[in-house]
């Protein structure tokens, strides 16, 4: 399985407030919580992003509330993968369980800069920046996560044992 | 090698002799949480993956506390899809309007949590239970689904930060001034994927309320969870109120941990976390150095200052006192029980003779959801947990986390203030 495309980059602690508004979570609409999605950091995000783009940010993604609201606005955003130095444990949580592939790897989180094309490898974990040439390993997924991964979400993995 | 507190109780619910740190297992759940936001994604994953029947309608509890009394239809439909749910599998611990209490302040009052349970709660505050000695960690609505059909739930084992308190607080000097004391140390994710394990003399100064808040606020350290040791506080605490029988664990002596921080409480003072991160702390001192910092709203309530002493201390400001013109002052008691409480006290009429407004239970301004949203440019001093940009409301707004204490004293002078220098 690979991811391919242009990078949106953030800084430290963006926080689930931002990536998704909680004025926004009186609804589960996957494609009304992508429409608002990181618009209080980056109001052009939703103008701009297009399917299969990746995001890229730095340490502690995805802090604060536990609303799995943010990495469905993010993956319904069309975001194929995001990369961070570090993520928040129950973000890092949510975003395997709902299917939105997430790596690790710092190098390539302070490396990688906003509109480099990118290409990801999740059975390898290599991540390469097009654009500059330059590749970074990851740690692949462990083979529990690449299990809910491959069913499709935490649920269907649990239905399908 | 000896386990800590947190790897014992996760042994014990996963069936195993000893875990390790970074170890991956599956443990029982005794409780299993979710609230107005966060159950309609869950139940809606439920009903995705066919499942008719929850594990244990005993061992779920749905706390509508979040948009309620409803702000608006949409939030009105997310409270019906929940109560619908709530209904057809028979949960008993679903708590409505009227009985409703702020989750993280209902769920140990009623005893519906306590001392060695395994807890997950689709909402990032469930790590409050781990004052009680309990592990108990925040998920979100998928993992909460999964618990409520299996009755279990994956975890990697954390390592832990011994945190050791020492001395006794000073006047004025609450749990809410330690954890940000703390945060401010070590940063807001100085506890990342750990567990933060609370130990020392000072313990047996905090009082329940103190420890709740202090818990609550472990995830905003990045901490998978916070947990204090079970003592006699505890264990008055839980009786005649937990639904089951407390399970006492206690960390090994050989156990191992990553980091140990000290702090001394008789050295703490009042201590404000400026925007935009729970990091950002000054003390009351530091602050009094500065240019006066003008506030437009005072919020005191939520899941980590929404209990009685917390009232009780911003009542103890309020008395004789009025809020500062041009302040909206807000108090939000946690539950049912405590609001009748401060009625029965007369801190009730303390606020509304302060000119503070005093409603009903409701997570509300917290997250920018209702009952005081800020606009473009307002501050706000907030006994809450979060000041993340756009947290209460505009996303040029401002809020600044601090204690019922520093929160009032500060509503009556009109800008952030020591309760001693009012």
């Amino acid at each position: 399985m690979k991811a391919h495309g242009l990078v949106h980059k953030y800084g430290d602690n963006v926080d689930t407030d931002v990536i998704i508004p909680a004025r926004y979570l009186n609804t589960a609409s996957h494609a009304e919580l992508a429409s608002h999605c990181m618009e209080d950091i980056d109001k052009d995000f939703v103008k701009n992003v297009k399917s299969g783009d990746i995001m890229v940010a730095n340490k502690n993604f995805g802090c604060g509330s536990s609303r799995e609201h943010a990495p469905i606005a993010i993956k319904a955003s069309g975001i194929s993968c995001v990369i961070a130095s570090t993520f928040a444990r129950i973000f890092y949580r949510n975003a395997i369980n709902i299917g939105l592939p997430i790596l690790e790897c710092d190098a390539a989180a302070k490396e990688i800069q906003a509109g480099d094309e990118v290409e990801v490898d999740f059975d390898t974990g290599v991540i390469t920046d097009v654009t500059t040439g330059k590749t970074y390993e990851a740690q692949p997924f462990p083979p529990f996560i690449q299990n809910i991964i491959e069913k499709g979400g935490l649920l269907k993995s649990i239905t399908e044992k | 090698m000896g386990m800590t507190m947190t790897q014992k109780i996760l042994a014990a619910h996963a069936g195993l002799d000893h875990v390790v740190a970074g170890q991956l297992i599956e443990a029982k759940l005794d409780v299993v949480l979710a609230n107005d936001i966060t159950a309609p994604v869950a139940i809606n994953e439920f009903e995705k993956c066919g499942a008719d029947a929850v594990f244990d309608n005993t061992r779920i509890a749905l706390v509508l506390d979040h948009f309620t009394p409803n702000k608006d239809i949409k939030a009105a439909e997310q409270c019906l899809q929940t109560r619908n749910f709530a209904n057809k599998y028979d949960i008993k611990n679903f708590f409505d309007v009227g009985q409703m209490g702020i989750e993280h302040a209902l769920l140990p009052e009623k005893g519906i949590v306590g001392p060695g349970d395994c807890v997950i709660g689709a909402d990032s505050h469930t790590c409050t239970y781990g004052a009680l000695g309990a592990f108990s960690t925040g998920v979100g609505s998928t993992d909460m689904a999964a618990g409520m059909i299996t009755g279990k739930a994956w975890f990697k084992v954390p390592s832990a930060i011994k945190v050791v308190l020492t001395g006794k607080p000073g006047r004025w000097v609450s749990g809410k001034d330690v954890i940000l004391h703390l945060i401010g140390e070590i940063g807001v994710d100085g506890a990342l994927y750990k567990s933060l394990e609370f130990t020392g003399m000072g313990v047996e100064h905090l009082s329940m309320d103190d420890r709740l808040c202090i818990a609550n606020m472990a995830i905003e350290a990045g901490a998978k969870n916070g947990i204090f040791p079970v003592d006699g506080v505890t264990l008055e605490y839980c009786e005649g109120r937990f639904q089951r029988e407390p399970v006492v664990f206690s960390a090994d002596a050989d156990a191992e941990y990553d980091s140990t921080v000290t702090i001394d409480l008789s050295a703490l003072r009042p201590t404000v976390a400026f925007p935009h991160l729970p990091e950002n702390t000054k003390t009351v001192d530091e602050i009094a150095q500065m240019e006066p910092i003008a506030i437009q709203q005072c919020v005191i309530g939520s899941c980590t200052n929404g209990r009685i002493e917390d009232l009780r201390a911003a009542a103890k400001i309020l008395a004789g006192r009025k809020v500062a013109k041009g302040v909206r002052c807000i108090v939000i008691p946690g539950t049912q029980d405590i609001y009748l409480q401060a009625i029965k006290e007369g801190i009730a009429e303390v606020f509304i003779k302060a000119g503070a407004i005093f409603s009903t239970p409701t997570c509300g301004p917290c997250l920018g959801g209702h009952m005081g949203v800020l606009a473009k440019g307002e501050r706000a001093i907030s006994t809450t947990n979060r000041n993340f940009v756009g947290r209460m409301g505009h996303v040029e707004s401002e809020v600044y986390l601090a204690s019922p204490a520093v929160a009032a004293a500060s509503a009556v002078a009109g800008y952030i203030t020591d309760p001693d220098k009012i």
